[in-house]
């Protein structure tokens, strides 16, 4: 999960969401977006963020969080390969549409200076 | 028609070759292709001819097929990986995609014999509760074609109203089986999270994902419930507690049974049709021997603002895989729905609102489960709505982030608790339109809640009813 991170300053629960923040937002979501688009999720997601705002308002300081609801944690297995599981290199490309020499083509990521 | 008979009923026919599993089937297909041009609750349908093949070897091979689902025909939500089957989740994202391997349910119910004849329409990724932010057409009510049939699973559910199969497969994270459910006059069971394996279902919220049976009654949703359920080795959240006869539950005695009633779900939010009609079911209850009494929940108010932080949070995750490398589309083919949501998780995650949103949701979950824990420490089931208004009409939720939330009101605290709820049928209005109860129980008790379903459903006649659907 993309929750944590590196050292950020909790900030404050804000009702109030900006249209920059929503370009940034959907950067980091990589979700291509019109400029109409980001008008209209900047109403709307900013409308959701208040209205879940209000939990706030829930005193919680000595409550744990649950992200588990059975309890469990740390369920292992053994570090075997399981064949039965395995696909052929057929398989697994099956439903790329870009495929080169048996491997996915990607997108550049490096860019020549 | 066949399909109005419980799966007991059928079973025992089949088995005394009274009839058969290809007449079965051939009955579906007519009246799939009959009306569901107009419902249109599949995304894919089955070839007829591999579904009457497959109906045709378990008749000549019937004795391996000991399973009362032998023969049956079902269909999934399209959420579920069937490998040949397209799966799309309702998403142009996934529009040609063909899984290579199948869902642990899928192929726990192909082992048993029951025939699957096709994938069904739901909200893109299983957001939304009204199946009209799907890619392939809304699925129309079958009670009223200008009416939502629920999401997010309206396909599988306005199927079984519809009687164009014998039972469903949804999937739950805030309603999806349940809403659908109660707007269609079926009977769906939402498992404790965990007894039922995710293996192979599209993820869209990890830590409220269940997955469940949908059929007529709760007889029905029983058998399902146990052909399906119990610990799979590829799902690490599936749970290893023994899966306990749910079919030998359903008449044991409900007398002295405890609901609870709590009265901050009957308030100005809910439909007073809804809530007449829960009333005289909670007659009904005490009349069969049941306790029930008012009882306070007051957390409820926070039940959707939690789940609009957990579920869009754990949905911008799950849905991040979806780059159209391996497979699938590109992302600008999401829906605007699918946008918000995860726009909504991305900002609740994003650096440095994390304590303020998400990690604060999953202290609040604490509070529902302790709140929750009590209640059914004193009490066998609490007695909810399913949903607080009558199906909605189309574009009534559409585009009101706020108000396609709030129909989701009662039904994600289950989610966020983990707890085991059945959704069952308790009357109609005047306008013949279906409204839904839900009771919900302990964590791995769904065995009392088949029991008190089945009571209710042996002395009322809802669940009978079917829509007319050459009028629709």
């Amino acid at each position: 999960m993309n929750a944590s991170q590196p050292n950020p300053q909790p900030k404050d629960a804000k009702t109030v969401v900006t249209r920059a923040d929503i370009d940034h937002i959907a950067t980091l979501a990589n979700l291509p977006i019109s400029d109409g688009q980001s008008e209209e999720l900047t109403k709307q997601v900013g409308g959701t963020v208040a209205y879940v705002s209000q939990l706030q308002s829930l005193p919680t300081d000595d409550v744990t969080e649950t992200s588990q609801v059975t309890g469990l944690e740390n369920v292992f297995r053994e570090d075997e390969i399981d064949t039965s599981r395995m696909f052929t290199q057929e398989e697994a490309l099956a439903n790329a549409k870009n495929t080169y020499n048996g491997f996915f083509v990607v997108g550049r990521v490096l860019e020549e200076k | 028609m066949l399909a109005d008979l419980p799966i007991s009923v059928l079973a025992q026919k089949l088995k005394r070759s009274e009839i058969t599993s290809e007449q079965l089937v051939a009955e579906c297909y007519d009246r799939i292709e009959a009306y569901d041009g107009t419902i249109n609750s599949f995304i894919t349908v089955v070839d007829r001819k591999k579904a009457i093949e497959r109906a045709k070897f378990i008749d000549a091979h019937r004795e391996t097929f000991p399973s009362p689902l032998a023969g049956i025909p079902y269909v999934m939500k399209d959420a579920y990986l069937t490998k040949g089957v397209r799966t799309t989740a309702a998403s142009k994202i996934l529009d040609a995609f063909i899984a290579p391997y199948s869902s642990t349910v899928h192929q726990k119910l192909e082992n048993v014999g029951a025939i699957l004849i096709g994938k069904m329409n739901m909200d893109a990724w299983g957001h939304g509760a009204s199946t009209e932010n799907t890619d392939y057409g809304v699925t129309k009510n079958p009670w009223g074609s200008d009416r939502s049939a629920g999401g997010s699973g309206g396909g599988p559910a306005a199927a079984i109203a519809s009687r164009f199969c014998v039972f469903g497969i949804g999937e739950d994270t805030g309603g999806s089986i349940r809403n659908p459910a109660a707007w269609n006059n079926i009977t769906a069971m939402k498992v404790t999270y965990g007894r039922v394996s995710r293996y192979g279902a599209i993820a869209y919220a990890s830590s409220l994902d269940t997955m469940g049976p949908t059929a007529k009654t709760a007889e029905d949703c029983a058998f399902v419930l146990e052909a399906i359920a119990g610990y799979d080795a590829y799902d690490a959240t599936s749970s290893q507690k023994p899966v306990p006869s749910y079919t030998k539950a359903l008449d044991k005695s409900i007398k002295g049974k405890k609901i609870a009633f709590p009265t901050e779900f009957y308030g100005d939010a809910l439909d007073p049709n809804i809530k007449e009609a829960i009333l005289v079911a909670r007659d009904i209850f005490v009349k069969e021997g049941a306790e029930v009494t008012d009882v306070s929940l007051p957390l409820l108010e926070y039940g959707v603002p939690v789940y609009y932080i957990l579920a869009p949070s754990e949905t911008s995750s799950n849905l991040g895989r979806y780059d159209g490398v391996r497979y699938g589309n590109g992302r600008d083919l999401f829906t605007k729905e699918n946008m918000r949501r995860i726009m909504t998780g991305t900002y609740a995650l994003s650096s440095g609102y994390y304590d303020a949103y998400y990690k604060k949701a999953q202290k609040v979950r604490s509070l529902f489960i302790k709140e929750y824990e009590k209640l059914l420490s004193e009490y066998d089931a609490i007695l909810s709505p399913v949903t607080p208004i009558m199906p909605s009409k189309f574009g009534e939720l559409l585009d009101d982030p706020i108000k396609n939330m709030m129909a989701d009101l009662y039904t994600v605290i289950v989610n966020i608790v983990g707890l085991p709820s059945l959704a069952i049928p308790c009357g109609f209005t005047k306008d013949n339109l279906p409204m839904g109860m839900q009771l919900v129980g302990a964590m791995f008790d769904e065995s009392t809640l088949f029991a008190l379903g089945n009571a209710y459903q042996k002395v009322t006649d809802w669940h009978t009813r079917s829509p007319n659907l050459v009028n629709s």
